[in-house]
């Protein structure tokens, strides 16, 4: 039992966050607000170049076969950086996805999307508008018979205008019989299942680090503002706002790693137990909920300025408001966790359930 | 990062699972702040668990521990909670003062002072706060004056948990009496038995005198009851507090058994209950899983040779909230029974409920309150400017 990262886990992360401080700064995400396009293909290259698509594929098909727990901190620091482009998508959920098709079609995409990074997007029920279609060459699309990987042109996109103003959203259709088909109909549904496991849990990671620049920038803020001759931080309600946010991160993000965990390196697929469906769900409403108290906080600390477009504090904002609710949303999961405490064995000893059930402890007894 | 136990770590919970089944007793035992029954009743528990050597694992062989990590520590603990076994009579002893001594005691003091400790022949009380030293806890005016090889205790204390019945006490004193705020306090041990203590016991909210007062006048102990050196009081204090706010004084079990029972009461009451009552339980088991995701996080960065300094603050917010949110739950389930007692005839099942709602609204306030954590978070964690 050792609920810590590796060293090499880290400074993989480290790498991640050092390229996002140089490429995705303030000053980079302004540059792409006011364009049709804000995917900036130049970023997304230097990104990959890291190897970074490749890192849950499996390495028979170029990929590093990692797991979740090697992923999850760079997917934070892209939510840290508010990253317009959809790398945590494309190789926390797409590639994966396509790694596991049973297909040449879907296996030479993966092969291609390895060594070129051509962005492929995916439409999957549970998160309706997709990010950068505008960018995506090709598509994953859930039809009657199967999944259907298509060519950008078979695609009609429609632009759906959302408020994040560093991400277009939108609506996709193609005619039935278009592009290749990489999943057979009976095999889509658990495919689809075990993506969204994937997009819900990088997506609370993305939420964790949306969480703290909000309460980073405010605390920059709050140190140089000042009011009445002294900075508004020396202020006890100020304080005590970005106190309790912090908080709700501290207790977010060991849940999140522990989602993550949830996802293991290699050819395994997520288990679909009710305990792992559980963890990652409150993954996803921890996430949301500190993301989401953050940002009204950064808000807040911020006075005006934080009501205008020229402080970050509302692409953070946005962003947050956008991810809260893909990969099924807040109602989804408290469900989720409803079902796993109303029906599974609870206590201490099943922290760790899939632990729990190898040592078959006897599950204590539930009292009607 | 690998959540599996080892082999050794699964043995020995089954191992303590074995030993709980056996020795927990099957009824509650009487509260501990009740009365001496009750009190006397959890220094036998101790004194059985100490046979079992299940004291405080953590601590040396020498001392009646098992020298195992945090990692066992954790498993201990929730073996402990789901076995229903008593809560620690002597918690401040084993978790606030045993692991001070650890680290700032002479060889003579832990000799002296933990093997009792462990085995419950001496119970512990804490003697920090004063009427004037409440969150201000720099403004201690209780005096240590040394008169050749003792000191003379003089002052006031207040709120101190268990002093009713304790066997000890630990305090912070002034040492040197021209001395003001952080500077000149010691940490000093004294009998509650000894010549010039007056103990008067206090009714908390619940009726019970689970803290006192008391009234130190000349008390004489011998040099060698300070821990630490002369002035360094408030530095050893603050580490205590850490231990208290951090990892030992609420391990996550408590909280889990907490909202396990909470998962019960709503099954068996499903049919009254509404859909955020529903929530409100989801919610309250989430965050004892959150909890207990964080304390293992923390364990095993102290286990690679971490430390834990400001963060304490944070569990301690956390953790009081939850229990609060938990009992209003629970509360909120039971309606209009929620004021009833068990011995109510239509209490129906009441539980301990109401009794633990009322200890929860003590967690924001004892152990320094959840604004004086909020000052820490902001003024040593995120490094904002001091008021
Ligand atoms: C159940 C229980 C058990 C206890 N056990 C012990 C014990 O065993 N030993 C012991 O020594 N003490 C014990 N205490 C006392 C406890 O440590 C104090 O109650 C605590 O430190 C707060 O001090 P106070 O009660 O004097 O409140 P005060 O300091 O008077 O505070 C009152 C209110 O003002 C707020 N406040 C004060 N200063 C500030 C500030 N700078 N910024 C913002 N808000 C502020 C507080 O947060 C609080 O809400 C216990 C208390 C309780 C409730």
């Amino acid at each position: 039992m050792n609920f810590a990262f590796s060293e090499e886990q880290t400074m993989m992360a480290d790498v991640v966050r050092d390229l996002l401080a140089r490429e995705c700064g303030s000053a980079a995400l302004r540059s792409r607000m006011t364009t049709a396009c804000s995917f900036d293909r130049d970023r997304w290259r230097k990104l990959l170049e890291l190897g970074l698509a490749g890192v849950l594929a499996p390495e028979d098909a170029g990929g590093l076969g990692l797991g979740g727990t090697d992923f999850v901190q760079i997917a934070e620091a892209c939510g840290h950086a508010c990253l317009p482009e959809p790398l945590v998508d494309y190789a926390g959920v797409v590639l994966p996805l396509l790694a596991e098709c049973e297909s040449d079609a879907a296996r030479e995409m993966l092969a291609q999307g390895l060594e070129t990074g051509a962005p492929i997007a995916l439409a999957h029920p549970q998160t309706p508008w997709i990010v950068a279609a505008n960018a995506a060459s090709a598509f994953v699309l859930p039809g009657p018979d199967g999944l259907r990987l298509l060519a950008g042109e078979e695609v009609r996109r429609v632009q759906q205008p959302g408020i994040d103003p560093l991400r277009q959203l939108f609506t996709v259709s193609a005619e039935e019989a278009a592009g290749a088909q990489i999943a057979a109909h009976e095999a889509m549904p658990a495919l689809l299942a075990r993506a969204a496991e994937r997009g819900a849990v990088f997506t609370a990671a993305e939420l964790v680090g949306i969480a703290q620049a909000c309460v980073d920038l405010a605390v920059a803020y709050a140190g140089e503002r000042q009011q009445f001759g002294r900075a508004i931080g020396a202020n006890q309600a100020i304080k005590h706002h970005l106190a309790s946010a912090q908080v709700k991160i501290e207790f977010a993000r060991p849940v999140v790693h522990a989602a993550a965990a949830c996802i293991p390196a290699g050819p395994g697929f997520p288990p679909q137990s009710l305990e792992t469906r559980a963890r990652i769900s409150h993954a996803m409403l921890a996430a949301g909920e500190a993301a989401t108290l953050a940002a009204r906080t950064a808000l807040q600390v911020h006075g005006a300025m934080g009501y205008s477009w020229e402080v970050d504090v509302h692409l953070y904002l946005k962003r947050a408001l956008s991810l809260t609710h893909r990969w099924g949303g807040p109602e989804h999961h408290r469900q989720r966790i409803a079902e796993r405490i109303l029906t599974a064995p609870l206590g201490p000893d099943r922290l760790f359930p899939q632990v729990a059930e190898e040592i078959e402890t006897t599950p204590m007894k539930r009292t009607a | 990062m690998d959540l599996h136990y080892t082999d050794e770590q699964k043995a020995f919970r089954a191992e303590v699972r074995d030993w709980m089944s056996a020795n927990v007793p099957a009824d509650p035992l009487p509260s501990f702040d009740g009365g001496r029954a009750g009190f006397e009743a959890h220094r036998d528990w101790e004194a059985r668990l100490n046979q079992g050597r299940w004291g405080m694992v953590t601590w040396p062989e020498a001392y009646g521990g098992r020298e195992l990590d945090l990692i066992r520590w954790l498993i201990f603990e929730e073996e402990y909670y789901a076995a229903g076994a008593p809560l620690r009579v002597n918690q401040n002893g084993i978790f606030l003062l045993g692991p001070t001594l650890m680290e700032y005691g002479t060889q003579e003091q832990k000799a002296r002072f933990l093997p009792p400790m462990a085995t419950g022949e001496e119970i512990w009380a804490q003697a920090w706060s004063e009427p004037q030293a409440g969150s201000d806890l720099a403004a201690v005016r209780a005096k240590a004056v040394r008169d050749g090889d003792s000191y003379l205790l003089s002052g006031h204390k207040i709120w101190s948990s268990r002093a009713v019945m304790a066997d000890w006490a630990f305090g912070l004193f002034r040492t040197d009496p021209a001395s003001e705020r952080h500077k000149g306090l010691s940490l000093i041990l004294f009998p509650l038995d000894a010549e010039g203590v007056r103990r008067q016991a206090i009714a908390q909210i619940n009726g019970e005198t689970g803290f006192a007062e008391l009234f130190l006048d000349e008390v004489r102990v011998p040099v060698g009851n300070r821990v630490g050196a002369d002035g360094e009081g408030w530095r050893i204090c603050m580490a205590t507090a850490g231990f208290e706010r951090g990892l030992m004084l609420r391990s996550p079990a408590r909280f889990q058994m907490t909202a396990r029972r909470l998962v019960e009461l709503y099954e068996a009451n499903r049919e009254t209950c509404t859909a955020a009552q529903r929530d409100a339980v989801a919610e309250a088991w989430m965050a004892a899983e959150a909890y207990a995701l964080s304390i293992y996080a923390t364990a095993s960065r102290l286990i690679a040779g971490g430390s834990i300094g400001a963060e304490a603050s944070l569990n301690k917010i956390f953790w009081s909230e939850m229990d609060i949110q938990m009992h209003e739950t629970a509360l909120a389930i039971l309606g209009a029974r929620a004021e009833l007692l068990p011995t109510a005839s239509a209490a129906g099942d009441v539980g301990r409920w109401l009794d633990g709602y009322l200890f929860s609204l003590a967690g924001p306030i004892y152990a320094g309150t959840n604004e004086i954590q909020r000052n820490i978070i902001a003024e040593r964690l995120l490094g904002l400017p001091r008021g």
